[in-house]
Order: structure tokens, then C-alpha cells, then sequence
């Protein structure tokens, strides 16, 4: 019983931390974009803008939340929903540290990442769909496509790590990279690996069904209030999601010297966001076609050139 | 496990239902997804990790996905709606539920003479999968992946660019 | 590809977190604006204290966005206008008046900072336009180089002004 009540105590600690974790990061996105385009972002409230964040809550807390006349009603209110409940969902299988995680031994950790990170993306489609406007539907169709065609890529950069590890358990490929981590061996595995995660979060520069100069804002062009701040918070916790994976996967995860498992997670994870938010600062939006052909064609044939290239020195090499 | 089993498993029928008798194809579609996730519940609590993983990641994350982005593409309205509800009424139950009927009468039969069996047996991984993949199931693998090809030609086939593209001619 | 640039463009934003900031926090740090800013507009007088517009409307006629409305004075003789208003909710700022008018009556200066609650404040009328000084041209007086008679001046005497000539006379 009491154990039952410690998981869940870890599991609403975790989620609330995380939210806030997201809500956070749309402070910190603003400010570091400021400092790279040689601003200096908000900040106003609280010391130097850290009270921006509960501003902006009370702001959108307060809007007016308004459901237009020609949507369909239950799938419009259901898509941000969808949305952060699989990218919180997937949070469930990602191991903190040894001790902290809600289902870090789950033996299909990376599959059920996967998954939840491809459910995701009915949020976003509903939502182009849902909305009966035709620049929230195109932002849908180009959220489906591109997520499917990511996703393909994202699996197979994902298994060189477990053919290395040989385990889906996400805290026994952290502890097989105690002493080399796997960004060394899978370096391309790595690469390919970040570029699908930045598409699946679809942040920029990857954020076509977003693309505000030609789509208004796509698939939430008709969401207003928390509605919209759903859709927010679970970008950036995607964010954080996909930060957390990479640094699991191919960053050793919470091994370090001398300080505690924590303190190295936290700090690897806010390095990724950093360069999260500086690949938003630096790089425009490729065009929509050529997003496609980039996927299909050149990072699909590197990933299974990847996989091949790995399951051969791994048979090849005695262990 | 027994809990999950049943809740997964009757969720999965119910929402199959409703899949068939929704009129409206994205509502339809919606409970089709549904109703593979609690598929993956089922095979979960069976002791199949890997399959309910691969039934969430590949059939409601990706196939489910393109049905979706088809049928969004064919901007059905109000009169589709009409009539698909015209035809699902009358005559038109009569063959799809004397079918179901027998599939029924098959699995009373099943569930009689073998039993229920709660506790999964074993739990199957991922290791084990691929090992019967590329041993016992080998020529249906085989087979599996010819008709992938073929389908990729065929895909090819029909994407590929017959007459040159008249490019640059300036926007209409 | 682009990689390389892609890069390239990676280090060179991440190097902008080590520069100085462009950003002047404004109601604390006052931004420097030069004399020649295009601000809050004016009219001036000229050294003998007198009113410099002459109500000729050339600025009401070049102003683009036309908030500018003013009627000379209805006694005879007497050029300085009866009312002049300026709608600064409309006013852009393009200093075209102040180009066109050939008195250097309408000039802008340097100050924006003339925020309202309402838009009917924003109208400014003669009595808050017109300032005792000479503005940006402190020795101009129109009437001393522009050979028309006015009151305590005949035509030819004012400075560098030659005599008016005879018309009619024959001598060459």
C-alpha cells in the first residue's frame, strides 16, 4: 500500500514537474532568442522576467475560451488534449536517475516511446481537421505526413543503440554506457536520431504545419485560451521529452563523475534544450517538398545504411 | 493482469462496433484507433509486449494515420454523411451479421472445450520474435517481403513523372 | 546540401549570446534623437515675437494622411490663421509640411512622448501648437526677405531688398 502511494507520489511529482518544467521553458525560449538576436527579452516582471511565466498564465488562464460556430465541437476540445497526454504518457518510461522514473524497467521502454511519440500526432491532425478551416487542415495533412515519414527513420536511427545494448530497457541501455557513451559508436545514429526528434516535435526548423507566414498559424489557427495553451505546453514538453531521450539514449544518461545522477540529467537535458532553441534562432524553414525528400530520400537509406553497417561489426567482432 | 485483460478486451469490442456503425468517417476512423490500442492492451496483458508495441507504433500510429490523412483529403460533408447513413440500414446488416454470427458460434466453441486462461504463460520479447521470425516463419517472412516489394514498385509505378514538368513558366 | 552552412550559421547565432545587446530600456534610458527627429509638431514665431504661419494651406495641402485644417483670419490684412488644428491620430510624422511651408512656421521636434487616454485629446488646437520661440530657424523672418508691403514696412526696405521696380518706365 504504501509503496503504491510512493509511485504515485513520484508520478504526480514527475508530471507537475514537467508541466512546469515546459511552462518555464516558453520564458527561457524568449529570453535566449533574445540574447541571439542581440535583445534582450522580457523582462519585466519579477527579477529579470522570471515572473513572465505566471503573467502569461493568468493571461491565458483569463482569455476568453471560445469554440467557433462551424468546428466539430467533441474532436476540436478532444486534439490538445491528445496531444499532452501522450507526450506526458511517454514521459512514464524515461529513467531519471536510477531510483526516479515511473516505469524505468519497462521492458519495451524505447517501442512505448515510440508510440507515444506516433500518437502524438493525432492531436495535431484532429486538430487541423477539426477545425474546419482550411489553413488549420493543411497544417494537418502536412503534420500527418511528416510525422509518418520521420517516424520511419527516427525507429531505425533508435536501433543501432539497442542492437549495442541489446535490451528496449531504457535504464540497461543507460547502464551499458557507463564507461563509452553511445554517441561515440552511433554517431550517425545520433544525428539522424535528433533531426527526426527535432520533425516529431515539429519545432523549427521542421515546424511546416505550423509555418505562420503562409498557414496563419496551421493546425491551431482556431484555438484561443488554454486550448491553446495546451497545444503550447505540449510542444514544449515534447521538447523536454525529446531532449530527455537523446541524452538517455546516446548521452549516458544520468552517468557522471562525482555529482549526483540528477544534477548530470538536468544538465544534460538543458544542454539539448539550448540547442533546441539556437537551431530556432539560426535556421529557416526548409520548403515542404524538400522536407520530404530530405526524409525519404537521403535519411532513410543513411539509417538502414546505419543499421546494416552496425549489425555487421557487432557479429563480426567478438564480444 | 486479469482486469486489464477484460477491460482492454471490451473496450475493443465496443469500440469496434461503434467503428462500423459511425457514419461520419473521421469518427469511424477515431474508434478504429481506439480499438487498436485496446487490441495492444489485450496482447499486453497476454504477455506480448513487443506485438502490442508494434500494434500501437505501427497500425494506430502510422497506418490509421495515412486512412486519416486520405480521408481528410476527400473533404466529405454533410450529404456523404446522408448517405452512408442511407446504406447502412435494412438489407444491407443481413450478410455481415449472419457472418459474424458463425465467427461467434466458432469462438463459443473455442472458449468451451479449451477454457479460459487468465495468467499469461509466458512473456514473449522482442529476442524471442525475431528469433521465430528468421526460423519457423522464415518463408512466410520471405513472402511478406516480396509482396512489400512488389507493393513499392507498384507505388513507384504509379508516382513517377510520365510527361516533363513544365517548371518556371511563371505563376497562373 | 547545406550542412556546412547549416552549421556555420549554428556557431555564429551562438556567438551572438557574447554581444552586446541593441535593446535601449526606454522609460528608464532615454533613446538620443536628433535635432532633426520628426516628432511632436510646432508652430513658431519669428525674432520680433510675431506668428510666422501666413496661412497659405500649402501644408494642409501636401499633409498625405490630412490632419492638418486651419482658416485664416477673417480681418483684412491680417494673415495669421483664425484657428489651426492638427490631428496627431493621424498625423504620421512624414515632415512634409514642414518641407512645404515657405514661412518655416510648421516645424517637428523631437519629442513622441504625447501618449492620451483619448483620441480627442490627441487633437492638438492652435494654443497648444503655437511656442513663443523661433524653433529651428532662429533669424528667418519671411516678411523682411519677401518684398511684400506689410504693416510698418513698405515694399524695397527691408534687409538685402532691392527697391521695387518701375514697371512702366522706360528707362532700362
Amino acid at each position: 500500500m504504501v509503496e503504491i502511494l510512493i509511485d504515485i507520489g513520484i508520478s504526480v511529482a514527475l508530471l507537475l514537474s514537467i508541466v512546469t518544467l515546459a511552462a518555464f521553458l516558453t520564458f527561457v525560449e524568449r529570453r535566449l532568442l533574445g540574447f541571439w538576436q542581440d535583445r534582450l527579452g522580457p523582462n519585466r516582471v519579477g527579477w529579470e522576467g522570471s515572473l513572465q511565466v505566471v503573467a502569461d498564465m493568468i493571461k491565458i488562464f483569463f482569455k476568453q475560451d471560445w469554440t467557433p460556430s462551424f468546428v466539430e465541437p467533441v474532436i476540436f476540445v478532444l486534439a490538445p488534449a491528445i496531444v499532452l497526454v501522450t507526450v506526458l504518457l511517454a514521459f512514464a518510461v524515461l529513467p531519471l536517475t536510477p531510483g526516479i522514473g515511473i516505469a524505468g524497467h519497462l521492458n519495451i521502454g524505447v517501442l512505448f516511446f515510440l508510440g507515444m511519440t506516433s500518437l502524438t500526432v493525432y492531436g495535431v491532425v484532429l486538430a487541423g481537421w477539426a477545425s474546419n478551416s482550411k489553413f488549420a487542415l493543411i497544417g494537418g495533412m502536412r503534420a500527418a505526413a511528416q510525422m509518418i515519414s520521420y517516424e520511419v527513420f527516427m525507429g531505425l536511427a533508435l536501433i543501432g543503440v539497442v542492437m549495442q545494448s541489446g535490451s528496449f530497457d531504457l535504464v540497461k541501455i543507460v547502464e551499458a554506457q557507463r564507461h563509452l557513451w553511445f554517441v561515440v559508436p552511433q554517431f550517425f545514429g545520433f544525428i539522424m536520431f535528433l533531426i527526426a526528434g527535432i520533425a516529431e516535435a515539429h519545432r523549427l526548423p521542421f515546424d511546416l504545419p505550423e509555418g505562420e507566414n503562409e498557414l496563419g498559424a496551421g493546425f491551431h489557427t482556431e484555438y484561443s485560451s488554454m486550448k491553446f495553451g495546451m497545444f503550447f505546453v505540449g510542444e514544449y514538453a515534447s521538447i523536454v521529452l525529446i531532449s530527455s531521450i537523446t541524452v538517455i539514449l546516446f548521452f549516458g544518461g544520468w552517468n557522471g563523475p562525482f555529482l549526483p545522477p540528477i544534477f548530470w540529467f538536468m544538465l544534460k537535458i538543458s544542454l539539448f534544450i539550448g540547442f533546441f532553441i539556437l537551431l530556432r534562432a539560426a535556421l529557416p524553414r526548409p520548403r515542404y517538398d524538400q522536407l520530404m525528400s530530405y526524409g525519404w530520400k537521403l535519411m532513410l537509406p543513411l539509417s538502414i545504411i546505419n543499421v546494416a553497417v552496425t549489425g555487421a561489426l557487432i557479429l563480426s567482432v567478438p564480444a | 493482469m486479469n482486469a486489464v485483460f477484460l477491460i482492454s478486451a471490451g473496450l475493443s469490442v465496443m469500440t469496434t462496433l461503434l467503428a462500423i456503425t459511425r457514419t461520419n468517417p473521421v469518427h469511424g476512423l477515431l474508434f478504429m484507433v481506439l480499438s487498436l490500442l485496446s487490441m495492444a492492451g489485450v496482447f499486453f496483458s497476454l504477455g506480448a509486449p513487443f506485438a502490442a508495441a508494434l500494434e500501437v507504433i505501427i497500425y494506430a500510429g502510422a497506418i490509421m494515420v495515412l486512412f486519416l490523412f486520405v480521408v481528410m483529403m476527400l473533404s466529405l460533408d454533410k450529404s456523404s454523411e446522408k448517405r452512408e447513413r442511407s446504406w447502412m440500414s435494412g438489407k444491407i446488416w443481413l450478410v455481415p451479421v449472419a457472418l459474424a454470427c458463425v465467427l461467434a458460434t466458432e469462438f463459443g466453441y473455442v472458449v468451451m472445450h479449451t477454457g479460459p486462461s487468465s495468467e499469461p504463460a509466458h512473456v514473449i520479447d522482442a529476442q524471442m520474435v525475431g528469433a521465430s521470425m528468421l526460423t519457423t516463419y522464415l518463408p512466410a517472412v520471405e513472402l511478406a517481403s516480396m509482396l512489400l516489394m512488389a507493393a513499392l514498385f507498384a507505388a513507384y509505378h504509379l508516382g513517377r513523372v510520365t510527361e516533363p514538368v513544365a517548371r518556371n513558366k511563371g505563376a497562373p | 546540401m547545406y550542412i556546412y552552412s547549416s552549421l556555420r550559421t549554428l556557431w555564429f547565432t551562438f556567438l551572438h549570446l557574447f554581444h552586446k545587446t541593441e535593446t535601449i530600456q526606454y522609460p528608464e534610458q532615454k533613446p538620443y534623437l536628433s535635432p532633426r527627429f520628426r516628432g511632436r509638431i510646432i508652430l513658431t514665431r519669428d525674432p520680433d515675437g510675431e506668428e510666422r504661419c501666413v496661412s497659405c494651406y500649402l501644408c494642409a495641402a501636401v499633409c498625405p494622411s490630412d490632419c492638418i485644417s486651419l482658416q485664416k483670419s477673417s480681418i483684412e490684412g491680417d494673415w495669421t490663421p483664425e484657428h489651426f488644428r492638427i490631428n496627431f491620430s493621424r498625423c504620421i510624422f512624414c515632415g512634409l509640411c514642414e518641407e512645404a511651408c515657405p514661412t518655416s512656421a510648421i516645424q517637428l521636434t523631437p519629442d513622441f512622448e504625447m501618449s492620451e487616454y483619448r483620441r480627442s485629446d490627441l487633437v492638438y488646437e492652435k494654443e497648444h501648437l503655437l511656442i513663443s520661440g523661433t524653433g529651428k530657424v532662429p533669424d528667418y523672418n519671411f516678411y523682411r526677405v519677401a518684398g511684400v508691403s506689410v504693416r510698418g514696412k513698405a515694399k524695397g526696405e527691408a534687409l538685402n531688398e532691392a527697391p521695387p521696380v518701375d514697371a512702366r518706365g522706360l528707362m532700362p
